[in-house]
């Protein structure tokens, strides 16, 4: 086998629009995924044992069963139905792009749910008992103190699960999508290269990973900005005050 | 749920799962000793190679690597064997391409579990054996490699349902396994809700069944330590 690095070159843009919609799927159903992830972490924290079957069921059905068997149920198992057919839904469950969009961000909150009730779980007592006892209402409460303290906590596994997502989204392939892997399968089909452009896909992908992680370090130090500022400890404190970590 | 009379396919299929399921893990458990080894070694150039599996497989989708593995065995093992004067068509078995793909990327993950369970296992342990006289063999086999097991069956527990629900990425290359065989119902009954639903059911039942083996399994290594634990 000699390697062919020209067809490499010859197709690196091609790879790179698959990259773009690979980057656009992984953005928006990480979207869905937090803003999905949010009532169901809530639900699953709460004290009545019967709220927290719903959230119980989402979590073990999305994360026992395989990605593309979701991705299959959505995009084949919708036209089953004509009352699915005939609705307004129709125009959208048609198309591949939000099949894949919709079961990424259901199959990623179930993930981040579980993340966000470990954050959530693990909030020191005191600060939740400090601020009732300054008196802030639930809502109050979950802005100010609980939701921050959980998005610092979770940030770093959270930066591990866009990763899996990420690789998770070649899964778009197999429902005619062109994302990343997808454009490397019909470039493959035409030139057949499999090595070449399976590897260097694979190099892509590495990169926006490398990158995902970036961007996660600098989130996780603005959600955790309390524990790196002021840099300079304040002079003339009381030393009970001073945090020691 | 009515299968129409395909439910005895959907079996098969669960066998075919499992069976791959249960090669990969085998094979994928000795890449991940051997990537742990290569990462703990004090050679550097061991160290590297670790380093760069881990990094370049876990960077990469678990289907491309399914993809690269089966399409691209057969262009290397043909080039190879055109050295040798032998020019037919060659191409792995799905299912062998599957199971290396797939313990490739188990082993990758379980590299980073073993190392950080070796990594656990106290220096005075290992001095003692030599002080015993073990070979370097014989004390990781009766000292370090118990101890492993143990620190590292969480883990490796979470990796194996991981691999599991991985095993449908093998049906894209044509082996017929759960997901493939539910394709094929699909295909005759025009009802795919309800068959990718069973299918989810069945991948469901394999899960639970393997969360209630792990946690005996945890059980059994730990039961030394039940009780010694404050």
């Amino acid at each position: 086998m000699n390697w062919d690095w020209t067809v490499i070159g010859q197709n690196l843009p091609k790879l790179m629009d698959g990259a773009l919609l690979t980057l656009e799927l992984v953005f928006f159903s990480g979207l869905i995924g937090v803003l999905l992830a949010l009532p169901l972490a809530l639900l699953r924290v709460s004290q009545t044992p019967w709220v927290r079957v719903f959230p119980y069921a989402y979590i073990f059905f999305f994360r026992g069963t395989p990605l593309l068997i979701q991705i299959f149920l959505v995009y084949y198992g919708a036209s089953q139905f004509e009352w699915i057919k005939e609705s307004a839904l129709w125009p959208i469950l048609r198309e591949p792009y939000w099949c894949a969009v919709i079961t990424f961000g259901l199959h990623t909150a179930a993930y981040i749910a579980e993340l966000l009730r470990g954050a959530i779980q693990s909030i020191p007592r005191g600060e939740i008992e400090a601020a009732k006892v300054v008196g802030m209402n639930y809502p109050l409460m979950l802005r100010r103190i609980i939701l921050p303290r959980a998005f610092g906590i979770m940030m770093p596994s959270y930066g591990n699960e866009v990763i899996l997502m990420l690789k998770g989204s070649a899964l778009a392939s197999t429902i005619t999508l062109l994302d990343l892997t997808g454009m490397a399968r019909t470039i493959i089909a035409r030139t057949y290269t499999p090595m070449e452009i399976f590897l260097s896909a694979g190099v892509i992908y590495l990169i926006i990973s490398a990158l995902i992680i970036g961007l996660f370090r600098l989130l996780e130090r603005y959600f955790n900005r309390h524990q790196h500022w002021p840099s300079e400890k304040p002079k003339n404190l009381d030393p009970q005050l001073i945090d020691k970590s | 749920m009515d299968l129409q009379g395909f439910g005895h396919l959907l079996i098969s299929g669960a066998w075919v799962t499992l069976q791959l399921a249960l090669c990969s893990l085998a094979v994928g458990l000795i890449f991940g000793l051997l990537g742990a080894t290569a990462k703990v070694s004090s050679s550097k150039l061991l160290r590297t190679m670790g380093n760069s599996y881990t990094l370049f497989v876990r960077g990469m989708p678990e289907l491309l690597l399914v993809l690269t593995i089966f399409f691209g065995s057969s262009a290397v093992l043909m080039a190879v064997a055109s050295q040798f004067g032998y020019d037919e068509y060659i191409e792995l078995s799905p299912f062998v391409a599957g199971v290396i793909a797939l313990s490739i990327a188990f082993g990758a993950y379980a590299t980073e579990v073993f190392r950080s369970a070796l990594q656990e296992i106290p220096k005075g342990q290992k001095e003692a054996a030599v002080a015993l006289g073990m070979s370097k063999t014989k004390t990781f086999r009766r000292v370090t490699l118990p101890q492993v097991w143990r620190i590292a069956l969480p883990g490796l527990g979470n990796l194996f349902l991981v691999l599991l629900k991985d095993t449908a990425l093998v049906s894209v290359i044509g082996l017929n396994e759960l997901m493939r065989q539910t394709a094929v119902a699909v295909g005759y009954t025009k009802e795919p809700f309800t068959f990718y639903l069973a299918a989810a059911c069945v991948y469901l039942l394999l899960t639970s069944i393997s969360m209630a083996g792990l946690h005996y399994l945890e059980r059994f290594a730990n039961r030394g330590y039940q009780g010694a634990r404050s």
